[in-house]
């Protein structure tokens, strides 16, 4: 008992930093389950795709050190516009391959799952096949420097880095979908499409705008998540991916704020099972509270706000 | 970029039209064949199944690895597998992405009862498959109740538990598994009825057997009040509902009887091959029987097993191919759904819920042209 009291500030920290990752996650599923009514499976290759972009970056300008001052500025610029650039391509480019052919023939929610499921054991091939299959290292581009302690936890540069960036990442999108024209177009195909087509909405367009946002969000996590575990490898985005969605459906998904509160509140919820039971039982943990949620409260702890709950 | 693609869609899938009126033809012809005809053809096929082992077919077949090692696994286990599969996903339409969870439910159940408590093969049988099936209920009875896509995600979580529970108690051996799991008992002094440790043949004389018998018992369900209250679950739960279809009961029959039939096939595996650690069964597993349903022509028994022959034959054939093979299928999965989305073989009754759907894009654009490929008319 001793053993975990002692445990409880340091699985707050470290729930907070994953559940921040989780929550930039689920904003992706979120966003295109508002607008699409559909769980994107092949979002955690976006993310996989975006761990490998930042390596690459880091490659080609030989960065193997943790650099310092202006230098440190402009290599995280450098790395965190590749990840959301290769993201948000390829989120898009999976919904130009995998989803609007069988839009536009009215396809089922079933036929876009198996279509996005392949579309996802197609990317992870590309990656295993060209880069292997083992961990691939990060360089460590920042020094872990313990900055304050909270109670008896450590907070490191990195941890403050990963969360902080999450939320001004989650800040931005929350404005730009609640206080744009382009957002006012998401969010009036999320309430109802077929009245928003008719008020004269491009939907085609929304589409690829939703999946760019979600994209986005998961390249700047993918980076993040490379600068803080530094590993990536060809599925890496499998668990992870999971989580996000698990973090979506807990906060309520199609919810933006939702995503947020889903986010932190996985972290937390994983971190203190692995400190209650063991560390190996982390994922059991989550993938239990993501059954357990479905089965209680299938529109999550803000409920589905952005459409008629449907569950 | 859309315009030109969509052109090229309509292009390929206007290609598609003499193909996709071959095999309706074939198989309205088939429908129509009287039962003596259908019941040599059925006789052929066993023949040359139990005629497959000789090394003859072998050396066509699979020159590069041992044939009859093949034919046991994968193929014979991925026909079982998808064979109970299609139970849940091509009659009562649910997808199950976690299906290889079961397969390892009676993997380690014959491993467990084996080694520890020395049962024998054809008692651990019926447990295996008992416990696979109350596994499903489990399962099924609390998910069977949310919607087709979040029941995906949660039986793909519940894959991904059994993996991990087995990976870390110490009753399943943790990651080194469990080893020592006894044969069955030979039977007899034939020698396709002792069960060795080199020759595969009789494992694969036992493994087709059970596929008879599921293919027999599915047939029989299929045709069944509970086999056509799946098909009505299928094309519209709700007005199953209406008409007095007990669909939620049915639907954890469905679950329940895929998840037994997962649980013979992990039995019939784990008892010829003596060791089985947690890594024989990830998810990718589920995802290939997926693909062998869906590929062939999911809630076409035919088509299901032509599937998985294919699915397990294709990379042993072509052993150049079978890096690529994941690659390959993910792209096939794709082309699939865009083009044929009924499988090679499509389901004669199913329609509804690979074409016109009430999920998705259903007012995003979708034109709702019900003269799409796979749409063969009814027997």
């Amino acid at each position: 008992m001793h053993n975990f009291v002692s445990q409880i500030w340091p699985s707050i920290v470290d729930g907070t930093t994953t559940g921040a990752i989780y929550a930039l996650m689920a904003l992706g599923y979120t966003l295109v389950y508002g607008v699409l009514r559909l769980i994107n499976f092949a979002h955690s290759e976006v993310f996989m795709v975006g761990t490998f972009a930042s390596l690459f970056t880091l490659h080609a300008l030989h960065i193997n050190y943790a650099p310092g001052g202006i230098e440190a500025i402009a290599v995280f610029a450098a790395i965190t516009i590749a990840a959301m650039t290769a993201s948000g391509l390829v989120a898009v480019g999976v919904e130009y391959v995998a989803y609007r052919p069988l839009r536009k023939r009215n396809s089922s929610s079933l036929a876009n799952l198996i279509s996005a499921i392949g579309m996802s054991f197609f990317l992870q091939e590309v990656f295993a096949l060209r880069y292997g299959r083992d961990l691939i290292p990060f360089p460590r581009i920042l020094q872990k420097n313990v900055l304050f302690h909270i109670g008896n936890a450590e907070v490191r540069s990195d941890m403050v880095l990963v969360v902080a960036s999450a939320l001004v990442m989650m800040f931005i999108l929350d404005r730009f979908v609640n206080g744009t024209r382009l957002g006012r177009g998401i969010r009036a195909v999320a309430q109802d499409a077929s009245t928003a087509v008719l008020m004269g909405v491009n939907i085609d367009r929304v589409i690829t705008l939703t999946f760019l946002l979600g994209g986005v969000m998961a390249g700047v996590a993918a980076m993040l998540y490379g600068t803080f575990y530094e590993v990536t490898q060809y599925n890496i985005g499998f668990v992870i991916g999971i989580k996000g969605f698990t973090a979506a459906v807990l906060g309520g998904i199609g919810n933006i704020r939702g995503a947020l509160v889903g986010g932190f509140a996985l972290g937390l919820i994983e971190t203190f099972g692995g400190a209650i039971f063991n560390a190996q039982w982390i994922d059991v943990v989550a993938f239990s509270v993501l059954v357990l949620v479905l089965l209680f409260r299938p529109t999550g702890i803000l409920g589905e706000s952005l459409q008629r709950a449907r569950a | 970029m859309a315009m030109t693609s969509n052109k090229l869609g309509q292009g390929i899938s206007e290609a598609w039209v003499p193909v996709r009126k071959a095999t309706a033809e074939v198989s309205s012809r088939w429908r129509r064949a009287p039962k003596w005809a259908r019941l040599v053809v059925y006789l052929l096929i066993v023949v040359l199944a139990v005629l497959a082992p000789s090394q003859t077919v072998g050396n066509f077949m699979a020159p590069q690895s041992d044939w009859r090692t093949v034919l046991f696994y994968p193929i014979g286990s991925y026909i079982l597998l998808a064979l109970g599969l299609n139970v849940v996903v091509g009659l009562a339409g649910m997808l199950d992405l976690g299906y290889v969870a079961f397969f390892a439910i009676g993997g380690y159940a014959m491993a467990v009862l084996g080694v520890n408590y020395h049962w024998s093969f054809w008692e651990i049988l019926p447990a295996g498959v008992a416990i696979a099936a109350l596994s499903g209920v489990i399962l099924g009875a609390p998910t069977l109740r949310l919607r087709g896509d979040y029941l995906a995600i949660v039986t793909l979580g519940f894959g991904e538990i059994i993996q991990r529970v087995a990976n870390n108690l110490t009753v399943t051996g943790g990651p080194t598994g469990i080893s020592g799991i006894p044969h069955p008992p030979s039977i007899g002094h034939f020698s396709f009825l002792t069960y060795g440790v080199l020759d595969p043949t009789p494992y694969y004389y036992l493994e087709l057997l059970m596929i008879i018998l599921v293919i027999f018992v599915s047939y029989r369900l299929e045709n069944s009040r509970i086999g056509r209250g799946w098909v009505a679950i299928r094309e519209d739960e709700d007005a199953a509902e209406l008409m007095g279809v007990p669909t939620f009961a049915f639907k954890v029959w469905a679950f329940a009887i895929g998840a037994s039939v997962g649980g013979l096939s992990g039995v019939v595996y784990a008892a010829k091959v003596i060791a089985i650690t947690p890594e024989n069964y990830p998810l990718l597993l589920s995802v290939l029987i997926l693909v062998c349903v869906v590929l062939g022509g999911s809630g076409n028994r035919i088509g299901v097993i032509l599937g998985a022959f294919l699915v397990a034959w294709l990379p042993e054939r072509f052993r150049g191919l079978a890096n690529y093979r994941i690659l390959i299928f993910g792209a096939a999965l794709v082309i699939m759904m865009i083009f044929r989305p009924g499988g090679i073989l499509p389901a004669g009754r199913r329609r509804s819920e690979l074409l016109e759907g009430r999920g998705g894009g259903q007012h995003l654009g979708g034109e709702f042209d019900l003269g799409q490929p796979g749409a063969e008319p009814e027997a």
